[in-house]
Formats: C-alpha cells, sequence, structure tokens
C-alpha cells in the first residue's frame, strides 16, 4: 500500500526517508515541491496529488509534511490516517513531533517505521505494543546505556501482539495505582457581526492517563448520557455494553490515550461564554482604520474565563496597528498580518478592551470585508454540556486505584464575524 | 573535517548521530579515498567483538540510510553480523539487509541460512521475524525458498506466524507474479483461519494477488463478518471494501424498487437531451418498466447474509478511525435500502472535526452522496458552514456540499451565509460562490431573480475577479429567460469600458451577440468600441467579437456592415490562426458573393438558433459510479489496481455458496488443527477471560450457528427439490462425488453438480424452480433473520457475562477468595453464598418441586438404560403439569427418513449436576435400519461442556427411541453444535436452549425470597408492566404459564407465617417463583404482580441481568399470548 514515505521541511529539504518497497528516487517529490510552490499557505497543498506513475497523499503537521508514495488503488483516509497515526506515535515518544526531534532521534524513528509498516501495510500500531519493542528514550536511560552499551531495543518479545487486548502491553506495575480522566469541551461557533449565533455546537473528548497494574477492567459511567448524541471510541472500549447500558466498560492502554470523542446532541442550546463587541473601520480616505474589541462574560456557568485571546487575520493592506489594551498585550506581525491579544484572565468587573488605530498601505482600496475574530478561552472545572462522570468502578485487580476526574472547557472553532 | 561538516549543513541534514564525519554521501561526488576511510572506520568496528561497537557502527549506518545517503558499499561487512546476539543490532542489521539486499543480491544469500534457521526456531515471534525478513528480502533467486517458508508459516500454530506469512505474500507476489496459483492455495488456505489477527492481513494479500477470485469468499464470508469488530483497524477497511465489492456481485439491489421510481421521476432530465436520446430513454424506459412490474411481482427480500454484513459494520461507524468510518459508510451507501443509510450521516459529519487532510477527502464522499441522497444531510446543513480560517481546498468542497443540499427550504439560509462568503479576502472562495449562487440559481426557480439581483450588484464589485466571475454567471442564468431581462444585458453592456477579464469581456460580448434583439440600440455601438480595441484584446474575447459582429450583420445589417467589414479585416490578419480561420469561415457564411454556395442561405439559422441553456451541474455528478472512498473516485479516474464496483446482478447467485462445510476440514487436517487449538489455548483464553470486545472464539461459533441454521432451511428446500428431479441422476451423483474428492456432504454440492451437468433446458427449469423456492425461501429466511438478529445480540451479550462467569471461575481457581462482584463490599459474602449454594443445592430440590420431586437421579440413568426400548411415556410421566414443548433437531426429509426431536426433560443431570438434560427422540421413517446413532465433532462455546448420549447401536425402520445427554450451557443461550451420525451420514445439528431452560427449580419460604429479593435490586432487578391475556387471568393459567416458559418452582405464598401478622388476603395476588441457573446457580427470582382488568407486572431479579432480560421477554410472551 505505502510504498516510501518522505519526511519533507517547510523550506522544502528531505531530511528522512523510508522505503517499505522498492526504492523510489527522491525525483517523486518534485510533483509535491510545484504543488507547494502554487499554493501560498502550506494547508493549501492537496493532500492527493497524481503523478505519471504514481500518487502522493502527504499530510502537514507541526510544521512538516509526511509525504507517502502510493502505487495502486487505496483508499486515501486509510494513508492519512496512518500518517497522522506515525505522527501521533512520534509525538508520543519524544514529546513532539518536529524536525529537530526527529533528526535527533533519526535511528529510533527509522526503527518505529520499520516496525509500523510491514510492505506497506500497517502492522503494528499501537504505542503500547510499539513501546514494548522499543523503548522510548528517556533521560535516565540514555545516561545508563551510554554507560553499559544497553540499548533502546526491547530484549523482551511483545507479546501485545499476540494477544486479543493489543492495545495494552503485559505486565504492567505501578507502586501508585492512578486512573485520571480529563473531560475536555471544545464548543464551535460562528457568532454573527451583531451577537446572534449562527451555529455552534460541543465536541467532546476524553482523555485518559491510566497507570494500572496488572490487567483492570474499567467501567466509567455518565449520570446524564443522553447528552451524548454521537461518539467514537478507542477500539478498547465495549460497544456492546455501550449500546445496552450506556457505560464505557474496557480494558485500558496503558498510559495516556484518548478513551472517547463525543458530540453534544443538538437540541440542546449551547452556552456561549463570553460576548464580543467590535467595532473595525476601514476609511475611505486617509488610509487608516479603527478597531474597538470589548469583551465579556455571558453564561460562565459562574466560573472564570481563563486564557482568553482574540487572534485576528487582517486584510493584507493593514501595514501596522497602534492599539492599547486595558489588559494582558497586543502584538501584531506585520509579515503575516496577524493581530494577537492575549487577554489571560477576564474580570467581569473590569472588562478588557483594545482600541486604536489601524494604518494602511496608502493607495490601497479600502478592504471589502471586515476580519473575523477568533476567539480562544478555558474554563477549569466546567463541562459546558453539563455532562458529568458518575463513577468508575474497577474490576479484576485486587488494589484500589486513585481516581479523578477534572473537566476544561475551551473554545474550539469559534468564531465572530464582523 | 570542516568543509564536510559544512556540506552537511548545506544539505540541511546535519544530526546528531552519525556527525559529522559519518554523515558523507560518496555518491554525492565527494572523495572517494576519505571515504572509504571513514566506512573503514564503521568496517572496523563491525568487526570488532564489542556488542555495543557494533551497534554504535549500526546506529550510523541507518541515519545514514534515513537520511537517503548510500551505504551499500559496507555490505560485506555488516551481512557478517546478522547471527549477532544483540538483539538491537540485529534488528538495525536486518534493517540495513532488506534496504540494500536487492543490490547486491549474492552477498544477500550469505543471510539466508540465518533466517531459514530462525524459521524453526520454538518461539513464534523468532519465527515471524525471520519470515518478515526474508520475505522482505527481493532477491529473485531466493523465491523457492520464500514460497516454502510462506507454506510451512500459513499451517503454523501460532496466529501470529501465520499473519506474517499473509503479510509475505504480496511481497512474493510482486517478486514473482508466475507464483501467483501457489499463492492462491495459501491465501485460500488462510482465508479459513479463524483468528482475528490474520483475517485482515489474508484479505488484504487477497486483495493484492486475486481480487477477481470472489469465489474464494463465500465460504468464508460470514466468518468474515462475524470476526470484524474484533480485527485491527487497518484490518477491517480493507475487508470491509472488499465485502462491498463482494456483496454487489452476489445480493440484489435493495433499492431497486425506490430506484425505478426515481428514474420515473427525473423525467425532467429528458427535457434537455437531443430526440435521439429521448427516443433511447424511452426504449429504457420500456425497459425499465418491464423490469418494474417484475420487481413488483416479486417482492423484494433481503438475503441474511446481506442483513449479516449491514448489522455487523454499523458499530464500526463508532470507530476512532476515519478511514474505518469512511470504509463503513461507503459501504452502506453502495449496499443498505435507501431508508437505511442516514446512519452514516452523523459519523461522517464527525469526521469534519477532525485533520484538514481528512476533511478534504471525507468532503468529496459527502458531496457525491449529497447528489444522490441529500436528503441524507440536510439536518447537518449548518455543519458545513464555513470558517474564514479554512484552508481554501475545504471551503470549496463546503461550498459543494451545501449547494447540493439547497432546496426550496433552506434556500434563503444558504443565500444569507453565501453573503457573508462574499465578502472573504480569499478571491478563489469568492469565486467558487459565485458559481455556487449561479447553481442554486438553475436548481430553484423561485430565487433565480433574488440570486440574479444579488449577482448584478455583484458587478459593481472593486475587486475583477469578482465581477468577471459574475458575470460569466449571469450569462448562464440569462440564457434561461433572455427576454425578461433585458436591463440586465444592457447593465452589463456598460461594463465592457471597465471589465478587463478575459472570460467576462467574451461573456458579455457574447450575450449581447445572442441577444442583440433585446438590446438593438446599444449593441451596435459595442461592436463599434470593440472594433477600436480588436487588436488589443485577447484571443476569446477576439472571437467573440467577430461573433458579435456576424451576428449584427444578420440583424441589422445596415447598421454594422461596415464595422462588420472592418473587424473581419483585422481578424484577417491576426496572428493567431483560429481567429484568422473564424473570420475567413464567417465571412463566407454571412456576406453573400457570387462564389458563396448554399450555406449562406442558412446563415440566420446557423447563427441565430435557439440554444439551449446550460445546465450547471456539479462536478461531482455521476462520480458515484467509483466505489467512494476510493482514490480512484477522488481523483475522478481510475487509479491503477483498482476494482470496479460490480453492478448489481439482475438474479441473485445461489446463496448456499455461503454456506460452511466443516467436515473438510476436519478430514483433511484435523489432527493438526486440533494440535494447534491446543496449543494456541494458554495464549488465548488468558486474555479472552479479561477481554469483552475481543470474542473471537465466540463470534467464530457464531458464525457457525447462524449459517448451520440458516443452511437448515435451504438443505430441507434443496432436499425436497432433489427428490423431485431425482430421476437418473443417481449415477451423476456418484461420478460427482468421486470427482469431488470423496467428500461426505450435505445435499448442496450434489445440487450444484447437476445444474452444472445438466442440458441448458434443464438449466432453465432448474433456475425457474429455484426462483419460486427461492423466493419461498427468502421469506423463511427473512423470518429467521430477525428472530436470529434477536438472538445473535442476546448471544453477545451474553458473551460478556459469560467472559465474567470465565474471570469468576478463574478467580477462584487461582486467586480464590476475593474477586469483586460489582460491590465490593459484598464481595465476600457472595463467594461464600455461592459455594454454600454448590454444597446445599440438591438436597432442597426434590423435596420442592413436586414435579421433578419423584425423579431422582438414579431414575434417570435407568431411564437412560430403558431408552433403547420404550420412552415415549417418560417425558409425559416426568412433566405433567406442563406438556414438554419439543423442538426438532433433524427433519425427516433432511436426515433421510431419520427424524430426530428433542426436548429439555427438566430433571437434574445425573452425571453432572451442571448440565442441562436434553432428551433426544429418534424416529426412524427410513425403510433401512439405522445403525450406530451417536454424536461427534461437538463444537462448543468456550467454557461449554456436552455429556454425549451413549451410542444406539440398532434403530430399525419404522421404530422409535429415546436418549438423554447433557449439555452447560454455562448460563448462556448459545447453541451446541454437533454432528449426529448414524454409520453412512453425518447430520450438522444444534441445540439452542430457551432461557427458560437454563435454569432449575428452587424451594424458597416467600420470606426467604423477599430476603434475596432485596438483595438484588438496582441493576439485577428488571421490571415490565403488561395486560394479562382475558385467558390468562387465574392464577392456575398463570403459574401454568410461568412455569411452561421457565424452569422455576412456585414459592408458596403466606406459608411463613413467623414473619407477618395475619394479612387480609390481598387484593392483587402476587406469584413468586424461584429458580437457580444450572451452571452457576445463580438465584433466578420472578415475582407476578396482578391488578385489575388483566393489568399485571412482571419482575425478574437475577444477578445474571442477561438471563433476566431474556427471561423477562419470554415470560412476557407467554403470558400475554
Amino acid at each position: 500500500m505505502i510504498h516510501s514515505l518522505f519526511l519533507i521541511n517547510q523550506s522544502g529539504d528531505i531530511f528522512l526517508e523510508k522505503h517499505w518497497k522498492s526504492v523510489i528516487g527522491r525525483s517523486v517529490c518534485d510533483y509535491f515541491f510545484e504543488a507547494k510552490e502554487k499554493a501560498v499557505e502550506p494547508e493549501n497543498v492537496p493532500p492527493v496529488l497524481q503523478t505519471p506513475h504514481h500518487y502522493l497523499i502527504t499530510i502537514f503537521r507541526g510544521k512538516l509534511f509526511f509525504l507517502s508514495v502510493i502505487q495502486t488503488e487505496v483508499s486515501p483516509l486509510f494513508v492519512i490516517e496512518f500518517l497522522h497515526r506515525i505522527a501521533d506515535t512520534i509525538q508520543d515518544y519524544f514529546g513532539e513531533c518536529s524536525e529537530t526531534v526527529i533528526k535527533d532521534n533519526v535511528v529510533t524513528v527509522y526503527e518505529l517505521l520499520e516496525e509500523m509498516l510491514d510492505n506497506g501495510f500497517p502492522l503494528a500500531t499501537e504505542s503500547n505494543i510499539l513501546k514494548e519493542m522499543i523503548k522510548p528514550p528517556t533521560i535516565l536511560r540514555s545516561v545508563v546505556n551510554t554507560l553499559t552499551g544497553g540499548s533502546n531495543v526491547g530484549d523482551m518479545l511483545p507479546t501485545g501482539q499476540l494477544s486479543n487486548i493489543p492495545w495494552r502491553r503485559a505486565g504492567v506495575k505501578y507502586t501508585n495505582n492512578e486512573a485520571y480522566f480529563d473531560v475536555i469541551e471544545e464548543i464551535d461557533a460562528i457568532v454573527d457581526k451583531s451577537g446572534t449565533t449562527v451555529f455552534a455546537e460541543i465536541q467532546g473528548v476524553i482523555e485518559a492517563c491510566v497507570r494500572l497494574s496488572g490487567m483492570p477492567d474499567l467501567t466509567l459511567s455518565f449520570m446524564n448520557p443522553s447528552l451524548l448524541d454521537d461518539v467514537s471510541f478507542h477500539p478498547c472500549v465495549r460497544f456492546k455494553r455501550w449500546e445496552a447500558e450506556r457505560v464505557l466498560s474496557f480494558i485500558p492502554p496503558d498510559g495516556n490515550f484518548t478513551l472517547m470523542n463525543y458530540h453534544v446532541s443538538s437540541q440542546n442550546v449551547v452556552a456561549i461564554p463570553v460576548y464580543v463587541k467590535q467595532s473595525i473601520n476601514f476609511f475611505e480616505s486617509g488610509s487608516c482604520g479603527r478597531l474597538d474589541i470589548t469583551i465579556g462574560p455571558k453564561q460562565t456557568m459562574g466560573k472564570t474565563v481563563e486564557g482568553l485571546m482574540v487572534t485576528v487575520h487582517m486584510p493584507k493592506a493593514v501595514l501596522s496597528v497602534n492599539l492599547t489594551p486595558t489588559q494582558g498585550s497586543c502584538t501584531y506581525d506585520s509579515a503575516t498580518k496577524v493581530l494577537v491579544w492575549d487577554i489571560g484572565k477576564l474580570n467581569p468587573q473590569k472588562l478588557p478592551n483594545l482600541r486604536g488605530s489601524l494604518s494602511m498601505q496608502s493607495g490601497a482600496p479600502k478592504p471589502e470585508e471586515n476580519p473575523s475574530l477568533n476567539i480562544d478561552l478555558k474554563i477549569q472545572q466546567l463541562a459546558i454540556s453539563g455532562l458529568k462522570v458518575s463513577r468508575l468502578d474497577m474490576y479484576g485487580e485486587k488494589y484500589k486505584p486513585f481516581k479523578g476526574v477534572k473537566y476544561v472547557t475551551k473554545a474550539g472553532k469559534f468564531q465572530v464575524r464582523s | 573535517m570542516s568543509a564536510s561538516s559544512a556540506f552537511n549543513d548545506e544539505k540541511g541534514g546535519s544530526s546528531s548521530v552519525g556527525e559529522p564525519e559519518y554523515g558523507h554521501d560518496p555518491a554525492s561526488g565527494g572523495i572517494f579515498s576519505s571515504d572509504y576511510k571513514r566506512h573503514d572506520d564503521l568496517k572496523e568496528m563491525l568487526d570488532s567483538n564489542k556488542d555495543s561497537l557494533k551497534l554504535e557502527a549500526m546506529k550510523r549506518i541507518v541515519a545514514m540510510i534515513a537520511r537517503g545517503k548510500n551505504a551499500s558499499d559496507l555490505f560485506p561487512a555488516v551481512v557478517k553480523n546478522v547471527a549477532c546476539k544483540n538483539i538491537e543490532v540485529k534488528k538495525l542489521v536486518y534493517v540495513y539487509l532488506v534496504r540494500y539486499a536487492e543490490e547486491q543480491q549474492d552477498l544477500a544469500l550469505l543471510s539466508i541460512s540465518t533466517f531459514q534457521r530462525g524459521l524453526k526456531d520454538p518461539n513464534q515471534l523468532i519465527r515471524a521475524s525471520a519470515l518478515r525478513v526474508l520475505s522482505s528480502i527481493r532477491v529473485t533467486i531466493i523465491v523457492p525458498i520464500m514460497m516454502l517458508a510462506i507454506k510451512e508459516a500459513a499451517s503454523d500454530m501460532s496466529p501470529y506466524v501465520r499473519k506474517t506469512a499473509a503479510h509475505a505474500i504480496p511481497k512474493l507476489y510482486s517478486l514473482d507474479p508466475e507464483q501467483k496459483d501457489q499463492l492462491i492455495e495459501v491465501i485460500e488456505k488462510l482465508l479459513a483461519d479463524k483468528t482475528t489477527l490474520v483475517a485482515g492481513s489474508v484479505v488484504m494479500a487477497f486483495e493484492e494477488v486475486c481480487p477477481e477470485r470472489i469465489d474464494l469468499i463465500h465460504k468464508n464470508y460470514r466468518k468474515l463478518c462475524n470476526l470484524l469488530i474484533d480485527v485491527e483497524e487497518w484490518g477491517q477497511v480493507v475487508i470491509i471494501n472488499m465485502l462491498t465489492r463482494y456483496a454487489r456481485t452476489q445480493f440484489l439491489n435493495p433499492n431497486i424498487n425506490e430506484s425505478l421510481l426515481e428514474e420515473g421521476g427525473s423525467g425532467e432530465k429528458t427535457f434537455y437531451g437531443s430526440d435521439d436520446e429521448e427516443d433511447e430513454d424511452e426504449e429504457e424506459k420500456e425497459k425499465k418498466a418491464e423490469t418494474a412490474a417484475m420487481a413488483k411481482r416479486k417482492p423484494y427480500v433481503m438475503d441474511p447474509d446481506h442483513r449479516l454484513l449491514l448489522r455487523n459494520t454499523k458499530p464500526l461507524l463508532q470507530s476512532r478511525n476515519a478511514a474505518v468510518v469512511m470504509a463503513v459508510a461507503q459501504l452502506y451507501f453502495h449496499l443498505a435500502p435507501k431508508a437505511e443509510v442516514g446512519v452514516i450521516a452523523k459519523a461522517l459529519v464527525r469526521l469534519l472535526r477532525s485533520h484538514s487532510e481528512v476533511q478534504y477527502v471525507v468532503l468529496q464522499n459527502v458531496a457525491t452522496m449529497t447528489i444522490k441522497r441529500r436528503g441524507m444531510f440536510e439536518p447537518y446543513l449548518k455543519s458545513f458552514y464555513i470558517r474564514s480560517t479554512d484552508p481554501t481546498q475545504i471551503k470549496v468542497l463546503k461550498l459543494e456540499v451545501l449547494t447540493n443540499l439547497a432546496n426550496e427550504t433552506n434556500i434563503s439560509t444558504i443565500l444569507r451565509e453565501f453573503q457573508t462568503y462574499i465578502k472573504s479576502m480569499d478571491k478563489d472562495f469568492v469565486a467558487a460562490t459565485i458559481q455556487a449562487i449561479g447553481r442554486c440559481a438553475t436548481n430553484i426557480g423561485e430565487v433565480r431573480d433574488t440570486c440574479l439581483n444579488g449577482l448584478v450588484q455583484l458587478l459593481s464589485n472593486r475587486d475583477e475577479l469578482v465581477v468577471a466571475e459574475s458575470v460569466v454567471v449571469i450569462k448562464k442564468l440569462l440564457q434561461m429567460q433572455p427576454e425578461k431581462h433585458s436591463d440586465i444585458i444592457k447593465h452589463m453592456a456598460k461594463l465592457t469600458d471597465n471589465i478587463q477579464v478575459p472570460m467576462a469581456r467574451a461573456s458579455i460580448l457574447w450575450l449581447i451577440g445572442e441577444y442583440c434583439e433585446h438590446v438593438p440600440k446599444i449593441a451596435p455601438d459595442v461592436l463599434r468600441k470593440m472594433a477600436k480595441s480588436f487588436t488589443n484584446e485577447e484571443d476569446i474575447v477576439k472571437l467573440q467579437i467577430i461573433n458579435l459582429a456576424a451576428k449584427l450583420y444578420l440583424t441589422n445589417s445596415k447598421q454594422t456592415k461596415l464595422l462588420t467589414q472592418y473587424v473581419l479585416n483585422l481578424a484577417k490578419y491576426d496572428q493567431n490562426y483560429d481567429i484568422r480561420d473564424r473570420a475567413r469561415f464567417i465571412r463566407q457564411l454571412i456576406v453573400p458573393t457570387e462564389k458563396s454556395g448554399a450555406l449562406s442561405k442558412y446563415a440566420k439559422k446557423l447563427f441565430l438558433a435557439l440554444k439551449p441553456a446550460p445546465v450547471l451541474e456539479s462536478p461531482f455528478k455521476d462520480r458515484d459510479h467509483f466505489q467512494l472512498g476510493s482514490l480512484s473516485h477522488l481523483l475522478n479516474a481510475k487509479a491503477g489496481g483498482y476494482q470496479e464496483l460490480p453492478d448489481w446482478p439482475e438474479a441473485a447467485p445461489d446463496p448456499s455458496v455461503r454456506n460452511v462445510e466443516v467436515p473438510e476440514w476436519t478430514k483433511c487436517s484435523s489432527r493438526e488443527k486440533r494440535k494447534e487449538k491446543k496449543v494456541e489455548k494458554p495464549f488465548y483464553s488468558d486474555s479472552e477471560g479479561e477481554s469483552g470486545p475481543t470474542e473471537s472464539a465466540d463470534s467464530e461459533s457464531d458464525s457457525g450457528s447462524g449459517s448451520e441454521s440458516a443452511s437448515g432451511s435451504e438443505v430441507s428446500a434443496s432436499g425436497s427439490e432433489s427428490e423431485e428431479s431425482e430421476e437418473g441422476s443417481e449415477s451423476e451423483e456418484e461420478e460427482q462425488k468421486d470427482k469431488k474428492k470423496t467428500k461426505k456432504e450435505l445435499k448442496k454440492p450434489v445440487q450444484e453438480s447437476e445444474s452444472e451437468q445438466s442440458s441448458e433446458e434443464e438449466e432453465r427449469k432448474h433456475a425457474r424452480k429455484s426462483k419460486i423456492s427461492k423466493s419461498e425461501s427468502e421469506s423463511e429466511s427473512d423470518e429467521e433473520d430477525e428472530s436470529e438478529s434477536e438472538s445473535s445480540e442476546s448471544e453477545s451479550e451474553d458473551s460478556e457475562s459469560e467472559a465474567e462467569v470465565k474471570k469468576k471461575k478463574k478467580a477462584a481457581e487461582s486467586k480464590p477468595p476475593c474477586k469483586p462482584v460489582k460491590k465490593e463490599n459484598k464481595k465476600e459474602k457472595k463467594e461464600i453464598s455461592l459455594l454454600d449454594l454448590d454444597d446445599f443445592d440438591p438436597t432442597p430440590s426434590p423435596q420442592v418441586t413436586p414435579v421433578n420431586s419423584f425423579l431422582s437421579s438414579s431414575l434417570v440413568t435407568d431411564l437412560e438404560g430403558l431408552s433403547l426400548s420404550d420412552s415415549v411415556l417418560a417425558p409425559a410421566t416426568m412433566a405433567p403439569s406442563s406438556a414438554l414443548k419439543s423442538y426438532e433437531l433433524l427433519h425427516r426429509i433432511t436426515g433421510e427418513g431419520l427424524q430426530v426431536e428433542f426436548c429439555f426433560s427438566r430433571q437434574p443431570f445425573s452425571p453432572d449436576a451442571n448440565m442441562v438434560a436434553v432428551q433426544m427422540h429418534f424416529t426412524n421413517n427410513a425403510s433401512a435400519d439405522a445403525k450406530s446413532l451417536h454424536m461427534e465433532d461437538v463444537k462448543l462455546q468456550s467454557g461449554m461442556r456436552v455429556r454425549e448420549f451413549p451410542e444406539i447401536e440398532l434403530l430399525p425402520a419404522g421404530e422409535t427411541a429415546t436418549a438423554v445427554m447433557g449439555i452447560d450451557f454455562c448460563d448462556s443461550t448459545q447453541a451446541a453444535n454437533f454432528q449426529l451420525c448414524t454409520q453412512t451420514r453425518k447430520f450438522f445439528v444444534s441445540i439452542q436452549p430457551p432461557v427458560g431452560e437454563l435454569m432449575r427449580p428452587v424451594f424458597l419460604t416467600e420470606n426467604e425470597f423477599k430476603k434475596e429479593q432485596g438483595q438484588l435490586m438496582g441493576m439485577n432487578e428488571i421490571t415490565e408492566k403488561l395486560t394479562l391475556d382475558a385467558t390468562c387471568r387465574n392464577e392456575h393459567t398463570i403459574v401454568q404459564r410461568v412455569t411452561a416458559a421457565a424452569n422455576l418452582s412456585r414459592v408458596p405464598c403466606g406459608s411463613d407465617k413467623e414473619c407477618s401478622p395475619p394479612v387480609p388476603p390481598p387484593d392483587h395476588p402476587v406469584y413468586r417463583f424461584a429458580g437457580r441457573t444450572v451452571t452457576s446457580g445463580s438465584l433466578v427470582l420472578v415475582t407476578v404482580v396482578t391488578r385489575e382488568e388483566g393489568a399485571a407486572q412482571l419482575t425478574v431479579n437475577c444477578e445474571k441481568m442477561v438471563i433476566g432480560t431474556m427471561l423477562v421477554k419470554d415470560i412476557l410472551l407467554a403470558l400475554t399470548q
């Protein structure tokens, strides 16, 4: 399926290549570079390209292009999903997925790629299995290794691959047994110029960090599972239990993983935590404009809004800004035309305001459209949909685990049109 | 040194490993001597005795490979280390080998023996990795070795090695396609594998090597469907895509009636077509009408296997893997009845939250789907709204979807959205929006004028691109009703002064020319202006100027004759030959000279013919002839290796090909397999105990039971058929049997061979017959299907509880006292009580249940001994109160005269108290004696056990016999499958117990009952309200019906006087029943409370929720019937 993989940085250097079948020359990437030239933004490069002899399927992740070469019919999503899985694995191993990290760990990355695909077909993609075969680097281990000449490759053979629960490694042991669940909800919304909500929905995800010894069998139940409209699960979740009883029953992988994604049913009215009063005006004459933004709390359920940030992609004609915030800091990158106003905590008594003038390229026509504002925010200890975990039970092991659930609400793709 | 590191920097490839000396690439034109020096260093390290040095060297070499540098000259030094003890060195050497073996074939051969040794290693993982590397080395000379290794590994006892073998198949195939036939054999063998681990990989191999051999799937179809949910994600994608194709060849179109209606309704389409096309269409229509009539005659009934596929793929819509979701979505789109396709919309919309590349692919597919099935995505309209931060390609695709979704009701909202998009800074996107508005306007008549006005307003936009795009779209719209909009044409004529975009100018000119009679005054003036600027125009504009001139000349030659001449003269000397040609051609046509032929008479007709308005179509129209989700669909072009999605067959092929015949493999390799199973057991059962969702073993036999029950009906059908057409086919039968490796089988293959051999006429007859019988069997099977679905659901639930049971058991074995049973604090208590009961139970039960009391265990054994003679009486004596329901095990016809019925005798099975006694009743209706009736080849869910009935040596013709067998169903309603054998024949049969037979009565006093009930509250209690049948309101019938439905005993009411002071007789009598499940001894408590007018409430308390739920269903049914 996947013939070869090239990792390419934003400036167009191929810094890693891996072939699962016969070697394909780097020149195949030229078609990609051509397309990249055409697309101004890296996001705009088409993910699937056709060349005379090959097909190129590319993802853009962490400022890197993962370019795979395909020769025959394949489900494109299969490849895309797999490339993202590679990126996820690298992130999981080294903390981030960037050019420097990959270059620093080139041998480990190469070994990982070797294990993840066999003849271009996915072989082992579960992080738990991979970690059994190729140990992720830690400072301690690298020190020990240099002293003793030890290795990062597991000398144990990976037994997980043989079992029916391939996502969990065998023989897990912890002194502190703990299981943490983060319920993270994101509000996706488009708000009109007048403040009316055009479209809003809540997407949630439950991130788990489970460090439990042995083979625990967990059951997570909700107070109000009927809120969940559409769900997708980690393969460990027993789907039939969910269908029948609306509880999540699973033997977890070891470590961090995404337990489920959900969508809150659209009947519920979505609470929008903040309102934005804004006016951005460009004047016909004098090549300047005015900007005035105020943000205030709307439906915050009595919690504080933190990490408030406003990002505006200004029209090309805006050269510089002269803005003064009453709170936080404001920066404008004249190269990318991005205005960022980092506000921080929202104080309901003293609403943050950003006001000032924009100076425009002289002679340029007045921009047609006012830029829309992208809002970032965070509310701790609140799941805006009202979803609540009722209990977590563990079967199959004797010890008493330490359990914890955390709720966070964030702004997802929260856009205010102006 | 410094030079080389500088070189590295230049290449952008500086890394910590292999830095700086080793990063140099000899092929890139470095100095050879220095290269060798460096590599000498590496060679030395590789030759040393120290593993750490070797490792260091290998790491540097691999780093070189990773960066695409040539390290091939190190091959001899590296290959020596292939047998190195250090596992990391070894792995890196493998990496190197796989990369360079192709280039250094001779040297690579040195390593082969190491792998061959590895293939024999006792450790399965070493065997697997040896095979993996061996098959990855692309050296043609070792093809025979690879072939041998693959064949061997394919029958390895470790499923992981078999999986690796499956992976190796496409590798060998790409190396030497001539091995195809042999490889197909291996694939066939592996397809029959029953582990989830192998399934995905072997289907992948199948798809690469022999996707056309759809016949290999038949036998494995049901198994694949049932295993699907437990296969790893990537395998799921491949299997689902393959099964989509398979289903298209094997089943009937579920939408056959609807699609005809659709076609009929879309008669509008032909409006634009030419006359010829219409004729054709009519013919087609006739044909369709015929088929429609046919379809009406024979109502569509879905094949149960088709249903199985749809049912088993549906849960995968909840997968985290976008590729899996997409695969299921396309399967539903291509295979599901129209009413059911809707379920995929939600899942696809969910994927829109994913990475932009995923969005891109999903939106492409959604765009195609929205054309055929708009209604499906309408509720999610807003999810396709566009954000300013979306990449352009996503925006355009969302726009496409929005346009496809537009209809009369939502068009106003969509247009409002479009209005905000038009102001976007992304001009490509704005252009696409204008196109979209145009399409909405053509599709929805009501908003045409609104859209047109909006577009006209855009003509005053400052951005030229926007204006140009609007002009182009307006032109198309105006073509639909030009007479109404002459003012717009005028307005546009004015624009020629300002607009510079050639396409837009050309469009305006064409419009003016085409509708010059609507703007008689302006048109000549425009031509005048254009003539002036002719030489500076772009080519397309020039062509349109000539066109305009010609048209004006024909309509208004007085005013424009000279202008036209002038323009034509200019064109005559143009640099572009197209323009010169056009000018010459037009001059000949319109300017009458003595030479000009007959054509000029028709010039007006030629130029001013009524032109049909363009149809603004989605680029995604008709893309669905590609399998959705495929690369070919995305590119709208056939990619290499793409397998066409076949059209539905007119008539469904024989469904019986999917029946699984077990004896084949038991015959050939039963011993091997058994051995394997034993070996597999340890690590499988280990994990099985804990893992609910992965019940490979369960689902396996699920498929078995499913197929069996289905095959049962088919067999009976074919049986009757063969009776009819028996004349003279027997000898053929014999021959055929010999040919087919003398398999002992059921009728099916015989039937097949018959149809093969018989003459065409006969075939036709057959076809007709089978059609009739099919429709019958289909309707039957449909019923079955429903029941099947029910049972399979409950089965799966069961299997979970089974897992729990197993867990408990294991706990009892390994770490005795504490196993959490729901509530931790009660854990110990419960455990004890469970133990107690085991000891305790047998004693009270005989006293309490009067029905069974006089059947002591000894009597049963007696009966068993007697069974040969005459025990037809036995059931009657055993259960006088409730007539035992008997079930058919083997039909007279299927069994070739042997008829077997069974019933649950409801008496303790003396050899093993944990078994349910099943009484079998044999009748020999044949003319010959049946000899040595016995059981064979029992197939059970793990944990289940069977005690076979003693062999019946002789059953004379016309006689009957009875035997008792015991089955431990493990408190589940899963079927026990086995073969019933006579001396000559084998019959597949299965016994599936109703839930009520999985328990035995116990005696409880009312107080005890209440106490126990108090402990089984909450989740363990299931309550149902019901209305009792008029005939079923007295005590007697209620008790009778409940006890008939389930093997329970009545709890005497009010028998415990100690507890309660005398109570007035209750208005609402309460009936209580108690029992324990046979295997685990869990309490089952049933309460029926009756109220006025037949209202009643049924409560079941049982620790095993699955049993509880099923029991409620059964009793409810018994009481309300």
